[in-house]
């Protein structure tokens, strides 16, 4: 039997992951839309698992609502990331510097 | 199961505006450069239409519907209405700027009223979802919105970094909303609140409260969570900067009501010092970094970061006085606001961006008028009696004296001190400076007449403050006598 601490532990984890994706990653900026996506999973699984565990629904439709939302969002990640392409030739996320001040 | 129709009305600006803002995108796919003003009329009419529905429910008593889900009360009908004011007054400013930068298009409108629509949920939200969906809404809208200059490097790289970071805001927003939900089992605000009182200090409740004030923080620009806002600002068109720095404002305002006092009143005194900390850094780093830049969008965003500082003075006063000069604060910050980047759209023309302070060098030689308006901006926001900016800082200030808190309200004075030197320069600028080139403004009449009155508001409304004040207080029913 799985216990509900399992799963938070397991969110909480991969919420770390991405964080640590998003804030170490200095190379590609694909690897950054894919560690917002895996933070938005984590939740997901917090949310089901809280879900599960209280007996109610709600928990679970938000879930549906936050998928949704993330294929938005990874829309136009990726349409920003083909204009950032466009006009500079490389996703380097090192190459991002020319706002400063 | 039976499934319950609604009561719609409370929701009718919503349902109108969406109606409206779809026709304006079918409408906009028959029109051509030359015929684009009909989406602009359009999209100006479906604010009026809107702003005179959401007119027509004022004063009536606080309605929740779709499940408690949403909340029609007066304190979200006032922002509401401001936002309206404040979308109108982007549309009219921003015209000419976008048609000579060829970005003149109908996705500039329908995105910015899809926006709006989002704003709205954000202000009536009274459920995690709808604050997350409302929220949302805004954000892509912003998003792309940051990004409509297709061929601009700065655009492009801000529309990334404002992407990421917005992200990473509403992860940790939506891993608070998880946390609470599990503590409380509902995602309805009235029963989070219900839930966490009755265990007094829930650890696991306080930690979901912190992820969701890092997420409110970051979509606020409050230090340390800044670091997106003078990226963006610089990097966006003005005309989008013209529209992040303003109305969306009035709406992260409201979820921080929401979330905070509607959602967490029970946990009053764990967020009470967590506000603290963010209003003395956002003051600091506001105010000390805005003088050593010399790009006035820069300087305006970390201008706003200081004015987020002062607004987050009046919550964590924690009484209802205090809310309500945080809601008079916002209102006039998003006017000054208003004001200040028409002014950088209204120096600048085609292909030339107006960007540093330089560029206000002898603006009283080429046009005493607006100089004078410029003046008028710029005192209202360094809090110079009698204009509006200073009655704002007053009321949050005269809050915080009275929970006690006199360091704070010593600190927020000293800051805005230091804050006055880097507006006054610009003044300096404005009328002491001479101009290097002195071509003639090249604006619209109507830009013209928007810009004075809005800068005329902030004087006249400085004279007589007593009217907007009297209506934030009236919409907070313990304060409506």
């Amino acid at each position: 039997m799985i216990a509900l601490s399992d799963y938070l532990v397991l969110a909480a984890i991969l919420f770390c992951i991405s964080l640590a994706g998003i804030f170490l990653n200095r190379k590609n900026l694909i690897v950054l839309l894919m560690s917002i996506e895996l933070m938005l999973l984590a939740v997901n699984i917090n949310f089901i698992a809280f879900s599960h565990y209280l007996q109610d629904t709600a928990g679970q439709v938000f879930v549906f609502f936050i998928l949704t939302v993330a294929a938005a969002e990874a829309a136009i990640g990726l349409a920003i990331l083909v204009v950032v392409f466009r006009n500079r030739r490389s996703i380097n996320v090192d190459d991002m510097d020319s706002l400063k001040g | 199961m039976t499934f319950e129709m609604p009561n719609l009305l409370p929701a009718l600006p919503e349902i109108f505006l969406l109606t409206m803002t779809c026709v304006v995108l079918v409408v906009d796919l028959f029109t051509t450069e030359r015929t684009r003003g009909a989406t602009y009329i359009l999209a100006q009419a479906s604010l009026v239409g809107t702003f005179f529905i959401t007119l027509a429910g004022w004063g009536e008593a606080s309605q929740l519907t779709f499940n408690g889900s949403f909340i029609r009360d007066n304190m979200g009908d006032l922002l509401k209405l401001f936002v309206y004011v404040g979308v109108f007054a982007v549309f009219v400013y921003s015209r000419d700027y976008l048609r000579a930068r060829d970005i003149y298009k109908g996705e500039f409108f329908v995105l910015a009223l899809f926006a709006t629509l989002g704003m709205m949920v954000m202000i009536s939200a009274h459920n995690f979802l709808t604050v997350y969906l409302g929220l949302e809404l805004l954000s892509l809208c912003l998003y792309a919105m940051v990004a409509i200059q297709r061929d601009s490097l700065t655009a492009s790289e801000a529309a990334m970094k404002y992407f990421v970071l917005g992200a990473i805001a509403s992860g940790m927003l939506l891993y608070g909303m998880s946390m609470l939900y599990g503590v409380t089992g509902s995602l309805d605000l009235a029963e989070v609140n219900r839930g966490i009182a009755g265990e007094s200090r829930n650890m696991i409740a306080v930690f979901g409260m912190v992820f969701l004030i890092v997420g409110v923080a970051f979509k606020l620009g409050a230090v340390p969570f800044h670091m997106w806002v003078p990226d963006i600002y610089h990097g966006s068109p003005t005309a989008t900067t013209l529209f992040i720095g303003t109305a969306p404002k009035l709406a992260a305002f409201a979820i921080l009501m929401r979330l905070l006092v509607d959602g967490m009143g029970t946990l009053q005194t764990d967020w009470t010092p967590i506000l603290v900390i963010l209003a003395v850094l956002s003051m600091a780093i506001g105010n000390i970094v805005a003088i050593a830049q010399s790009n006035i969008k820069r300087m305006l965003a970390y201008s706003t970061i200081s004015h987020v500082g002062f607004l987050l003075l009046g919550v964590l006063a924690g009484t209802a006085e205090g809310y309500s000069a945080s809601l008079f604060y916002v209102i006039v910050y998003m006017l000054m606001g208003l004001g200040g980047f028409g002014m950088i759209i209204l120096m600048s023309r085609r292909g030339f961006e107006a960007e540093n302070i330089a560029d206000f060098r002898g603006l009283n030689e080429r046009s005493p008028w607006f100089a004078f308006m410029m003046l008028i901006l710029m005192f209202s926001m360094a809090g110079v009696p009698p204009f509006l900016g200073f009655w704002a800082k007053l009321t949050v200030i005269a809050e915080v004296v009275k929970v006690d808190m006199i360091w704070l309200a010593a600190v927020a004075v000293i800051f805005s001190i230091i804050g006055a030197y880097y507006y006054l320069r610009i003044v300096k600028q404005v009328y002491f400076e001479a101009s290097e080139d002195s071509p003639p403004l090249e604006v619209a009449a109507d830009t013209r007449v928007l810009l004075s009155a809005n800068a005329l508001a902030i004087l006249v409304l400085g004279l007589f403050p007593a009217q907007l004040l009297a209506v934030c207080r009236a919409v907070f029913p313990s304060l409506a006598s």
